[in-house]
């Protein structure tokens, strides 16, 4: 259960980019996970919510971008998505690939907030 | 007009989650590589039989004459750490107490206070914590990536832990020995590594029979000799 661990750097990335710009409140994280990042989805749900607890992020959402693996085919000469993850081939022609041209992802892409209401 | 008071707004961040592990594994291997010392990430699944092919490679390379170590990643006990010290080799075991991988600073953290010089040293070994999910995110700031599965563990071990295979540079089957007696689908198991990562390297030994050891040590003294020629810079 690395994920818990996983949620907590996100969490502490989020909360003080979040400090940094004066925002008092988070309401989403925008996340992008690539299929080869070996992270699941839903126990980084779970992680997050907890990591959140008694930061500007506690009650935000976790919005999760999963990136396909895209290989680059030398026979093609072109980029191909991976129809899956246990194979290393072109999905047109078969040729094996091990130039990754994305998949690895595991990165904070950008959050949102609100403004808030101004007081009169 | 309050209604139409909260606007959603954005606050680009673009960071990689792991970004901090990141910077300190890349000035690891910047340090590794000054020192001339190969460095070795060995995972593997719980029993693969990891530590008796290390204590075996740690023999034989110090029988050559070439200086070795080794950081063991061990969730409590210290048993694979004090099984690795009989070979000789400088032995230090990081307790990850219930954490289920290595980070970039626990290597760090144990170098500075095992007072282990790497200049002195030719090749470290870091033994990771047995686990195929984990590890595969952090790097270590390993030249070399090892994955170690043993013939009892099944040919789609590969299949079921794709990034971890995916990551790997080398692929060592371990227990060769006893491949029959545990019907041991050889032919399918490399096809299954190679789909997950084509070109693996891969080795088939046993540390018990001493089978595949030859192939295994002369890999690991060419990819050191690597390090120190010109070509590497
Ligand atoms: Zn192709």
């Amino acid at each position: 259960m690395h994920e818990l661990s996983i949620a907590y750097n996100i969490v502490q990335i989020a909360d003080d980019a979040a400090r940094e710009a004066g925002v008092e409140r988070v309401d989403a994280v925008h996340l992008r996970l690539g299929q080869l990042s070996g992270v699941v989805s839903e126990a980084l749900l779970f992680g997050y919510d907890i990591a959140a607890q008694g930061t500007r992020l506690e009650g935000s959402r976790l919005e999760i971008e999963d990136v396909p693996v895209v290989i680059f085919c030398a026979q093609c000469r072109a980029e191909r998505e991976l129809e899956s993850i246990q194979v290393f081939c072109c999905p047109e022609c078969g040729t094996p690939s091990m130039d990754i041209r994305s998949g690895n992802e595991l990165e904070i892409g950008y959050v949102e907030y609100s403004d808030e209401p101004a007081h009169s | 007009m309050w209604s139409t008071a909260m606007n959603p707004r954005i606050l680009e961040i673009r960071k990689g989650v792991l970004e901090k592990n990141d910077v300190l594994a890349a000035s690891l291997r910047e340090r590794f590589r000054k020192a001339g010392v190969l460095v070795l990430n060995v995972v593997s699944s719980p029993g693969s039989g990891k530590t008796a092919l290390l204590e075996v490679t740690l023999q034989r390379l110090l029988a050559q004459g070439y200086r070795a170590a080794a950081l063991v990643g061990d969730l409590a006990t210290d048993n694979d750490a004090a099984r690795l010290a009989r070979s000789g080799a400088s032995v230090r075991q990081i307790t990850t107490s219930g954490n289920c991988h290595l980070e970039a600073h626990m290597i760090g953290d144990h170098l500075r206070d095992w007072k282990l010089e790497v200049e002195g040293l030719d090749f470290l070994f870091i033994e990771n914590v047995g686990n195929l999910v984990c590890p595969s995110h952090y790097d270590l700031g390993e030249d070399i990536r090892v994955v170690m599965l043993s013939v009892t563990e099944g040919e789609d071990k590969p299949l079921k832990y794709p990034p971890m295979f995916n990551s790997a540079d080398a692929a060592v089957i371990t227990k060769v020995d006893i491949a029959d007696a545990v019907e041991f689908d050889r032919a399918q198991t490399i096809t299954n590594i190679n789909s997950v990562r084509p070109g693996m390297t891969i080795f088939e030994t046993s540390a018990k029979r001493g089978t595949g050891i030859d192939a295994w040590i002369a890999f690991l003294i060419a990819q050191h000799d690597a390090l120190k020629s010109p070509a590497a810079r």
